[in-house]
């Protein structure tokens, strides 16, 4: 038996290979990670890609642009909303069709409930990465309000495709504006319970303080946008300086970090709900009268051209490209997903640290893989 | 004794953030009436699902057991994922011409995304999303429906104003 130990120098020095995933709980989905480890420590990690891969770009260029909408939900799931007004506002601005003020509105109201939604579960799943279980049921019970709210509108809790080219599918219900008035007035005393739960815990500061930081100079030469990309102190918000739909009517804070830690990752997030909840209270009442679209004809052909329109996701910029030959569906199209920008940068930020302190810096980046893949 | 005095801060600091966390938990211990899980399938009898969810694709038929499709394949054409299809059939008429008719108005519920595109441009308000959500069948095949009803015809146009829910 003693012969099977392998002993020796040197045996300490080598590197050891370990998968995380593709079946992994805090992967949150099928990503696999090779880790080279040295002991304890992570030396360097390769992400590989491609599991849930379905070929949504090559899909699109045999689908019209109405059609192409569902499939942007299916990309980054928890930000279905944002994804599909990307392709609405690349065809509005490439046919130059301007929509009644309503509909930038709603939209604008819809995008911010969806990234409360996004955020929240983010915020109890990151929780349970660490082992905080209890955030998980707090998380999702404010979460159900919001997804009541699409349901009631949209017909659909997670995958609305409420979005079409000029316009929405249909108007709002008339308990929207109650029901979202309502939740906003509950979220905004749930929301401390947040900070109390979680955010002041000493575990959580001990896990994430100083752990998988990332330069400003890395954030932008890795492309890590969204709160992620703000925590290093990268000003990238789309919202704030590229104004789409209503966003150029409110005023709120981009939230900015320096030192771009796991930490900061994760306040950026929760400080960013707060502003999510002013941008609701200042749009919500004031929703125009007018119509919900504007009349489409039933076969949309873009100019030849090249298009690009990007918005803000709730991870990140998301950028829809288009290349149109004048047919009813795109010769090319390829989306830039934040995530996998983001998870591109997972090497620089881990390295060094232990393997235990993966699982916190996955977490703060706020991955969805079928957006990685797509 | 700097250090000492450091770590005790640090011990009771994390003491004190936990019991924080804990107070929050603690007032829902307290506070049943807070607690808003749905005790489902238990509810099911009450259980009411908003008018505009997506369900499933249905045609609705009237007491005469006649419907609004006349076949025109808009749905069929319109779908991404080729979750429907038109079935027609020429039928005689009595004064000799020939008519297109609704045969078979095939559903593949397996392969709907719910995108709620036939029925925006549905022509004819044919097709209406049902609210039912509890899809799970133990042979697939069950999942391919048909729509129209055995015998249905096609219901004489009146003019109706579209209504928005």
């Amino acid at each position: 038996m003693e012969d099977l130990i392998i002993t020796g120098p040197g045996i300490q020095d080598e590197e050891y290979i370990v998968n995380m995933g593709p079946q992994h709980p805090s992967t949150h989905g099928v990503l696999r990670l090779k880790i080279a480890l040295k002991g304890e420590t992570v030396e360097r990690i390769e992400p590989h890609c491609g599991y849930i891969h379905r070929g949504i770009e090559k899909m699109c260029e045999r689908l019209t642009y109405q059609q192409m909408i569902h499939l942007t939900d299916r990309m980054d799931y928890l930000s279905a909303h944002i994804n599909n007004e990307a392709v609405c506002l690349l065809v509005e601005n490439a046919l130059q069709i301007e929509v009644p003020e309503r509909v930038k509105y709603i939209r604008t109201i819809l995008d911010e409930l969806t990234r409360l939604a996004s955020h929240e579960l983010w915020w109890c799943a990151f929780g349970m990465d660490l082992g905080a279980l209890t955030t998980y049921f707090y998380g999702l019970r404010d979460r159900e309000p919001i997804l009541d709210i699409f349901e009631e509108t949209t017909g659909a809790r997670l995958l609305q495709s409420f979005n079409v080219p000029g316009g929405l599918m249909n108007d709002i219900h008339p308990n929207f504006q109650k029901r979202v008035k309502e939740y906003i007035t509950y979220f905004r005393k749930k929301l401390p319970e947040y900070d109390e739960l979680l955010t002041g815990n000493v575990i959580l500061q001990e896990r994430t303080r100083d752990v998988g930081n990332l330069s400003l100079e890395d954030a932008i030469s890795w492309g890590v946008t969204g709160p992620s990309g703000r925590a290093s102190g990268f000003a990238c918000d789309v919202r704030k300086h590229h104004p789409y739909s209503a966003y150029d009517k409110v005023d709120f804070n981009e939230i900015l970090y320096t030192k771009g830690d796991s930490f900061h990752r994760y306040d950026a997030r929760v400080r960013e709900m707060w502003e999510s909840l002013k941008i609701l209270e200042q749009l919500i009442d004031n929703i125009p009268e007018g119509d919900y679209a504007v009349k489409m004809k039933p076969i949309i052909r873009l100019p030849e051209g090249e298009y690009y329109q990007r918005v803000e996701a709730c991870r990140g910029e998301f950028g829809v490209y288009i290349l149109s030959t004048g047919d009813k569906w795109p010769y090319r199209a390829k989306f830039r997903s934040p995530n996998f920008s983001n998870l591109s940068a997972i090497n620089k930020m881990a390295a060094g640290f232990k393997i235990a302190d993966l699982v916190a810096i996955g977490g703060s980046l706020d991955l969805v893989i079928p957006d990685i893949d797509r | 004794m700097n250090a000492i005095i450091n770590y005790l801060k640090e011990l009771f600091g994390g003491i004190k953030t936990l019991l924080t966390g804990m107070s929050v938990t603690g007032y829902y211990f307290v506070h049943p009436k807070a607690i808003i899980t749905q005790q489902y399938p238990e509810n099911r009898k009450t259980l009411k699902m908003f008018d505009r969810f997506k369900g499933e694709v249905t045609m609705p038929h009237d007491e005469n057991n006649q419907h609004k499709c006349t076949a025109c394949s808009i749905c069929e054409i319109n779908c991404p994922n080729g979750s429907i299809e038109v079935i027609s059939k020429q039928v005689e008429k009595e004064d000799g011409k020939t008519k297109k008719e609704l045969d078979i108005y095939k559903y593949h519920l397996d392969m709907c995304t719910f995108c709620g595109i036939c029925i925006k441009v549905c022509p004819q308000d044919a097709i209406i999303f049902s609210q039912g959500f509890e899809h799970a069948v133990f042979n697939k095949a069950k999942l391919i429906k048909t729509l129209n009803k055995p015998g249905s015809s096609l219901k004489e146009k009146v003019k109706e104003v579209k209504e928005v829910i």
